[in-house]
């Protein structure tokens, strides 16, 4: 094993295999191991069922997250369609599972590959458009999407929804919140992994040229319209993957989530988090869902004071008027997200006290 | 045959609305280039303004309309300087998400003020005034939207082509260094756009909330329904605008009365697919989208 060392103060690398590195120091490695063990001891020992919840719902949505990040954030198209490929995994595993009795350990997979079948499809028009008219053309999928799902009665039972078995992993069932946090988390450590590696690989480069210049990306040999459908089919896969482990976790789906709120709330963690930045995803993703239910719990203690009656309403009103408010703040004034912020905060402490 | 003839007049009418909307949306893309994904919220202000301004005030109507036309205008100026200020020359994502986030509080912030009920506006025009050919029956309100629409056409027609103010706004739509370097007050000129399509907006909101009633949830989603229109007229094309909005009303409605009722909301999208794929520029649009 090399010598210990500590992270240096600007960017001295010498080599390649030191700009690869997922870790740039060993330090770092141990700290990120030992925290992450604390973290699991500290959620399934000490942590309520609720924080367990809340803890689950974050992983899910770091998974959407990154996958929209790819997209997003790596290669640079925007799109307005990611719930709906969530929709898509989430109804793909519930069909596989109801219909067809796969078990749990095929099925997130699969409805993966369902969903990054749709997002390829959907995404056949960026071989046209960029900029605002594909959004435009993933809104429109969006609406597609949406619609099938209601309305396809035969495979998906319309508003009825689909009531998922309960999910086996090695035969132990993993019906409660502590043995889904294990299952989700693992996941969500695997998909990490994947997109960081992908980021390394000439695939990832190749996202990011995209980004950066498709005219030049173009003029260094890379099929810009095959690697933009790549692009759709690994962030619905994602989305997919995160949609399947929802309707597992819900035990009940309906099509009335996967709307255009939920894209635009993924679109919003991505931007929150940090674009093209992957513990970014992880931050916008929990951002979001502390959000939504320090709202809820704020709401319901006014509610159960009970010194203003008739706020039924006032949830989705305040709801709605912080979730854009957070939105819009970030873009005017940190518009590289949370991981800007943390990235700001560690140099501090690295550089000090000469931090000039 | 009156069935037929009935679905049309629909049609005609709602296309109306839509084009009306879509003016607004249009005017905001072509002087600034930004995708405004608030402008369904923009449309429900003017709504709720002129409602208002009508039962809690008691003005009489055409105050009360010059009123929330007004104040229209003074939200679209304060956005401007707010918010989209700060972001020309960001990237589009930046702008987009923005616009969204807008829309976000926009909603919220109505939902507090006036709640998610559907308020109805009372009888403005006499029923005597509608129309009644062949025994089919064309609601004054009807006529109201369509000649409220024509009229702010050939208003807006006019001024684009006579008035400065039009001509500070072409230029700076067709190139903006060198409207700058030829003195146009670019910032002014971004942010008079802004306050004449919220104002445009609020009229069609007025208009959509005295025919189908005053409710955030169904005219906020107006505002998802007018990228079809835009798409197929053009986005820098307000009469494109207009003749989009009349196409898609006329494919909504045809599909409502002879296929289903619920394919009748998709179906905009479905076509909004084919026509970015085939003519992404729409008919009467610049063409100058880059294929890649």
């Amino acid at each position: 094993m090399k010598s210990f060392h500590f992270r240096p103060c600007g960017n001295l690398k010498e080599r390649y295999d030191e700009e690869l590195r997922i870790f740039e120091t060993d330090f770092g490695r141990a700290a990120a191991i030992i925290g992450g063990l604390l973290f699991f001891s500290a959620a399934t020992l000490l942590c309520g069922s609720y924080i367990v919840y809340i803890f689950n719902i974050i992983a899910i949505s770091s998974i959407g997250a990154l996958g929209l990040n790819i997209l997003v954030g790596f290669t640079g198209q925007i799109s307005l369609g990611h719930g709906a490929f969530f929709g898509v995994g989430a109804y793909g595993a519930a069909v596989l599972a109801t219909r067809f009795g796969i078990p749990f350990i095929f099925a997130v997979p699969a409805a993966g590959f369902i969903a990054a079948v749709a997002g390829m499809i959907f995404g056949i028009p960026s071989g046209r458009l960029k900029g605002l008219y594909l959004t435009i053309a993933t809104l429109a999928g969006q609406f597609i999407i949406e619609y099938l799902l209601v309305h396809w009665e035969s495979l998906t039972q319309g508003t009825m929804g689909i009531i998922l078995p309960e999910p086996q992993l090695f035969g132990i069932s993993v019906v409660d919140d502590r043995r889904f946090f294990f299952v989700v988390f693992v996941i969500l450590i695997i998909m990490i992994l994947m997109t960081s590696h992908l980021m390394r690989t000439r695939y990832g480069r190749a996202f990011i040229a995209i980004r950066d210049n498709d005219r030049a990306a173009e003029g260094m040999g890379i099929p810009v319209f095959r690697y933009k459908i790549l692009s759709f089919g690994i962030s619905s896969y994602y989305a997919g993957c995160a949609g399947a482990l929802w309707a597992y976790y819900m035990t009940s789906i309906t099509a009335e989530p996967f709307n255009v709120g939920l894209s635009v709330e993924y679109i919003a963690m991505v931007i929150i988090g940090g674009l093209g930045s992957i513990a970014g995803s992880v931050f916008g993703a929990a951002f979001i869902v502390v959000l939504s239910e320090t709202l809820r719990w704020l709401t319901d203690t006014i509610m159960s004071l009970s010194i203003i009656q008739g706020m039924e309403l006032t949830l989705a009103a305040i709801r709605e008027l912080v979730f854009g408010l957070s939105i819009v703040l970030f873009i005017i004034f940190e518009p590289r997200g949370l991981a800007e912020v943390w990235r700001i905060v560690r140099s501090n402490f690295r550089l000090w006290p000469f931090s000039y | 045959m009156e069935f037929f003839v009935q679905i049309l007049i629909n049609g005609l009418n709602i296309g109306f609305l839509y084009g009306l909307a879509a003016m607004g949306f249009v005017m905001i893309f072509k002087s600034s280039s930004v995708l405004n994904f608030a402008h369904g919220e923009l449309l429900a202000f003017g709504a709720f303004f002129f409602l208002t301004l009508v039962s809690a005030a008691k003005l009489p109507l055409p105050v009360a309309f010059m009123g929330a036309l007004a104040l229209c205008f003074a939200l679209g100026f304060v956005v401007e300087r707010i918010f989209l200020r700060p972001l020309i020359g960001e990237p589009l994502i930046y702008v987009i998400m923005l616009t969204v986030g807008l829309a976000s509080i926009f909603k919220g912030l109505m939902l507090l003020v006036w709640g998610g009920n559907l308020y109805m506006f009372p009888p403005i025009l006499p029923a005597k005034l509608s129309i009644t050919f062949a025994g089919i029956t064309i609601p004054p309100v009807y006529l109201l939207s369509t000649s409220i629409g024509i009229l702010f056409l050939i208003f807006f027609g006019l001024f684009f082509k006579y008035s400065s103010q039009g001509i500070y706004m072409r230029s700076v739509a067709d190139n903006q260094s060198a409207a700058l370097s030829l003195g146009v007050h670019v910032r002014r000129v971004f942010a008079l756009s802004w306050a004449i399509a919220a104002l445009v907006a609020g009229m069609s909101g007025i208009v959509l909330g005295i025919i189908n009633g005053v409710n955030v949830h169904d005219l906020s989603s107006i505002g998802l329904k007018v990228f079809p229109v835009v798409i197929l007229g053009g986005l820098d094309s307000i009469g494109g605008a207009i003749l989009g909005g009349v196409i898609i009303g006329l494919l909504e409605s045809f599909t409502g009365g002879y296929l289903s009722a619920s394919l009748k909301d998709v179906v905009p999208y479905m076509a909004l697919i084919v026509i970015l794929i085939i003519r992404p520029y729409g008919l009467f649009g610049l063409v100058e989208i880059e294929r890649v």
